[in-house]
């Protein structure tokens, strides 16, 4: 089913969430809505399963307006975050909910149920702990059945708030995954909130920023990682080092380092940031172009699979490198030590004076 | 066991402390408590029994059940909407309305007896009209449901709205995106997870109304055997010196008491265990 | 600004179960409770006046407030050291004892009333001994602060009981650790945290005991002047059918209430911010 969200917007008293939203979600898509807490994005995930009611704007199922539809008729299968398992319901009983308050018309025979409830449980690998309570099982568990639970009534749209969010970094992992394979297997049109960026990344086919109510970008991972559409996104997406600076007739200055831009239309003089990666730049001995400059390396963490440098640029400004174990050892940079840091890329964003 | 000695109070204090304590609660409690069985026993089992059979006492024990069958669960049912409405919603004026419900515990007893008469007194307008409809209410069985239900009012409301404030609302919504109705939602979800807060708020209104005293007493009139529940009845062998027999039916409403603590205890416990879960 | 401020919820119910809660709120609690108010406001003002200061309502208000004060005090300090006892030590009998306290509660007034007129009455066990030292507990303004002592008893305890379980052990370690002593502990780590649910049970218990009627008209005899109790004052006004003069004096006793309900509730928001931290 596709879903499509035109000109959204919501307030909790004075408080603006949604913002004129609009986007499009195509039939057996896996859609993550990324952004920080407080940027809308779990109320937009609510509003489309009808669990909140938008204040302007459509929201349409395969082109039919849901205006009219209650929960209930919207028949989405929705993951909430702490999975709101039915505690004194069994495990069986919770995945059966969904096809036991049916109207007797359409209410399938006792041993469907079974056969049907059997089936999810198989799909989500938990078929033996059928008659235990929510309680009694794990987080990483209790997310499946909540999955389970949401399958049951064959949802065209499956709707998951932070599906991942209470669960340990490994448990996490591998859940991750296992949803990017259920997915594959199903098709269900998919749509799952995340402040995660590792995990939109990973799992989703295309990824929508949000950020205070609106959408900074939409795109696939590669898009969004690698074209970064505003300052948010890039510095959102991953670690970043800012240099503030200049841009003045096409060149921009910052601090002793000048760097030419010849493709830029900007005329006037303009404050500018530089957005640079941490895994972006280079340390050096010696400056190997105009673009480096001097630092002083403040400490060195070794642990990990790669080595991460901390320096102070020369006019005092803090900068974070990343340098792979080989490249370090071969160079044998110390703490205390002057060098010179270079970027190989990065992103210039002109100062928005309208925040 | 030494670190554990340097943050207690030394031995004769805890003693000490345990001694005053237990003779507190004898000298207050304890010593009423067993006084009333042994003043019923006094004059031998027989007579003992003689109290329960007598006309008037059957007619005290009817009508305290009759008054309990309809007080209990008119305010469950309030309970439960007041609850669902203060604790699914948000809406202006909550907190006052809270307030309002609280109202009739602080009211004495008395007092609510007082306001009752003063609402049907055939001098009132609104006891005009049931004085000219020929429907008796003060003196009679209806201000005895009445005030009954008004000094117990807030019991079950009271006990579910911190309980189901607790419990947030994402189980129904749950219940909702899987297609059940209102009503469905409420029976199999809502209703079993306070079970044990309903109860225990039931059982609390029950003991309340059976026992009320004050209140009952000013619009009973004490007519024998029409008028008089259990407590009534009580005070009336009482004032006739016919210890005995008041000490008897005491006897069998402190049993009545200590049966509502039991279940109040199995209620705490489930509740306990469920929360650890 | 925007017109709905109240967030809408898909959950069903909301104008059903509020509709109810207001009209049953309406019926049973607030139109009863106006009435004393309507007939007060109807009597005029200098028969009011005349009523409410008459020597025979002051020495009732008087006898009521400081015997309720008296008993409230007991209870502050004995219900302190038996949630002390109940929380921290163990002793034999101890679950039973802890689950009795909840008695009054559970027991209609009335039994109350005779049981511990019965106990301290001059033959009765305990009435026995303080004959001995000179102390004639009934029908005597002692045998009021008894049963008031024995009706508001477990407000004290049950509201510190759970403040004393939540505090934990380690702020006492951290105490101790840091150099205090015993009584330096006791005196900033453990009162400071009782105190805001110490004193809304003590209030809570002097509020019950204003109003109480079962239990003390047995014990107390009834005297005009010497034991007297207001709600009793209320009861033999109406039972000479002199409506004017016990709705007067409930119009008193009903302020003294409500001021001591909002004082409850200032309370209690206190106690939940001092929790917090």
């Amino acid at each position: 089913m596709s879903i499509i969200i035109q000109n959204v917007s919501k307030a909790f008293g004075d408080v603006d969430v949604l913002k004129d939203l609009s986007f499009e979600v195509k039939t057996g898509e896996l859609i993550a809505l990324l952004g920080p807490s407080g940027s809308g994005k779990t109320t937009l995930l609510r509003s489309i399963a009808g669990l909140e009611v938008i204040d302007s704007g459509n929201i349409l199922f395969h082109g039919d307006d849901t205006k009219d539809k209650t929960v209930q008729e919207r028949q989405v299968g929705f993951v909430f975050q702490h999975y709101a398992l039915f505690k004194h319901m069994t495990v069986f009983e919770n995945v059966a909910f969904g096809l036991r308050v049916r109207d007797k018309k359409s209410r399938p025979s006792e041993s469907e149920i079974e056969r049907k409830v059997h089936e999810l449980l198989q799909l989500v690998q938990l078929d033996y702990l059928g008659k235990r309570y929510p309680s009694q099982l794990s987080g990483g568990q209790r997310q499946r059945i909540a999955l389970a639970r949401a399958l049951a009534i064959e949802p065209q749209l499956l709707l998951l708030d932070e599906p991942f969010g209470a669960l340990d970094a490994k448990v996490r992992k591998e859940l991750r995954k296992w949803l990017r394979r259920l997915h594959d297997e199903l098709h269900i049109t998919s749509v799952f909130v995340t402040h995660d960026v590792e995990e939109a990344l990973e799992v989703a086919d295309r990824i929508v920023i949000m950020n205070e109510g609106r959408i900074e970008q939409i795109g696939t991972p590669e898009e969004v990682y690698h074209h970064c559409a505003n300052a948010f996104v890039y510095q959102f997406i991953g670690n970043v080092n800012l240099f503030h600076g200049r841009v003045e007739d096409k060149v921009a200055h910052f601090g002793n380092v000048s760097v030419s831009l010849p493709e830029t239309s900007e005329q006037e003089t303009k404050d500018t940031v530089f957005y640079v990666r941490p895994h972006d730049l280079d340390i050096h001995h010696s400056a190997p172009d105009s673009t480096a400059f001097k630092a002083k390396i403040d400490h060195v963490h070794l642990a990990g699979p790669v080595v991460r440098v901390d320096l102070t640029s020369e006019w005092g400004d803090p900068v974070h490198v990343e340098i792979t174990q080989d490249y370090y050892l071969s160079m044998t940079f110390q703490k205390g030590m002057d060098v010179f840091v270079s970027p190989k890329d990065g992103r210039l964003f002109m100062q928005d004076y309208s925040i | 066991m030494k670190r554990h000695a340097a943050i207690t109070e030394p031995r004769w204090i805890r003693y000490l402390l345990i001694g005053i304590s237990i003779l507190f609660l004898i000298s207050f409690l304890i010593t009423p408590l067993i006084l009333i069985f042994v003043k019923a026993f006094e004059g031998g089992i027989g007579l003992y029994l003689k109290a329960f059979v007598e006309p008037e006492a059957l007619a005290a024990m009817r009508l305290t059940a009759l008054v309990v069958c309809i007080a209990v669960p008119l305010n469950t049912i309030f309970g439960l909407c007041a609850s669902w409405a203060i604790t699914k919603f948000e809406f202006r004026g909550k907190g006052f309305l809270l307030t309002l419900i609280d109202l009739p515990f602080t009211v004495s007893p008395v007092i609510s007896g007082l306001i009752f008469v003063l609402l049907f007194s055939d001098k009132s307008w609104l006891g005009g009209i049931f004085y000219n409809l020929g429907i008796q209410i003060i003196f009679s069985t209806p201000g005895i449901v009445m005030v009954t239900t008004f000094v117990t009012f807030p019991f079950v409301a009271r006990e579910l709205i911190p309980l189901m404030q607790s419990q947030g609302i994402e189980e129904e919504e749950a219940a909702l995106t899987l297609g059940a109705t209102g009503w469905q939602t409420f029976w199999r979800v809502s209703l079993p997870n306070i079970k044990w807060g309903l109860m225990y708020g039931i059982i609390l209104c029950t003991a309340r109304a059976v026992g009320e005293f004050g209140a009952v007493s000013v619009v009973s009139g004490h007519i024998r055997g029409l008028t008089n529940t259990m407590p009534l009845h009580i005070e009336i062998l009482y004032n006739e010196y016919n210890f005995t027999a008041a000490f008897a039916v005491s006897s069998l409403m402190v049993f009545g008491a200590l049966v509502t603590l039991l279940i109040k205890h199995y209620i705490e416990w489930r509740m306990k265990g469920e929360k650890r879960l | 600004m925007r017109k709905k401020v109240r967030r809408k919820t898909i959950l069903p119910g909301f104008g059903l179960t509020l509709g109810i809660t207001v009209t049953y709120l309406g019926l049973v609690v607030l139109i009863p409770l106006s009435m004393l108010f309507i007939k007060t406001a109807g009597m005029g003002f200098q028969p009011f006046i005349e009523i409410v200061t008459s020597p025979r309502s002051v020495s009732a208000y008087w006898l009521s407030f400081y015997t309720a004060a008296i008993s409230a005090l007991i209870n502050a300090v004995f219900g302190f050291l038996v949630a002390w006892v109940m929380v921290r030590y163990s002793f034999f009998g101890k679950k039973v004892l802890n689950a009795l306290i909840d008695i009054p509660f559970a027991l209609p007034t009335a039994v109350a009333g005779i049981a511990l007129t019965a106990a301290y009455s001059g033959q009765g066990w305990i009435g026995h001994l303080l004959g001995k030292i000179g102390i004639t507990a009934v029908f005597n303004p002692i045998g009021i602060i008894i049963a008031l002592t024995f009706i508001g008893m477990p407000f004290v305890i049950r509201t510190i009981e759970p403040v004393l379980e939540d505090m934990e052990k380690e702020m006492e370690e951290a105490a101790s650790s840091l150099g205090a002593s015993r009584i330096q502990t006791w005196i900033r780590v453990i009162l400071p945290t009782v105190l805001p649910a110490w004193i809304t049970g003590t209030t809570l218990s002097f509020a019950r005991s204003l109003g109480e009627y079962g239990s003390v008209v047995f014990i107390s005899g009834n005297m005009p002047f010497k034991t007297e109790i207001a709600p009793l004052l209320i009861m033999t006004q109406l039972e000479q059918y002199n409506y004017e003069g016990a709705t007067a004096i409930a119009c008193i006793m009903l302020l003294a209430s409500f001021s001591l309900l909002l004082l409850i509730n200032s309370l209690q928001a206190w106690s939940k911010v001092r929790g917090r931290g």
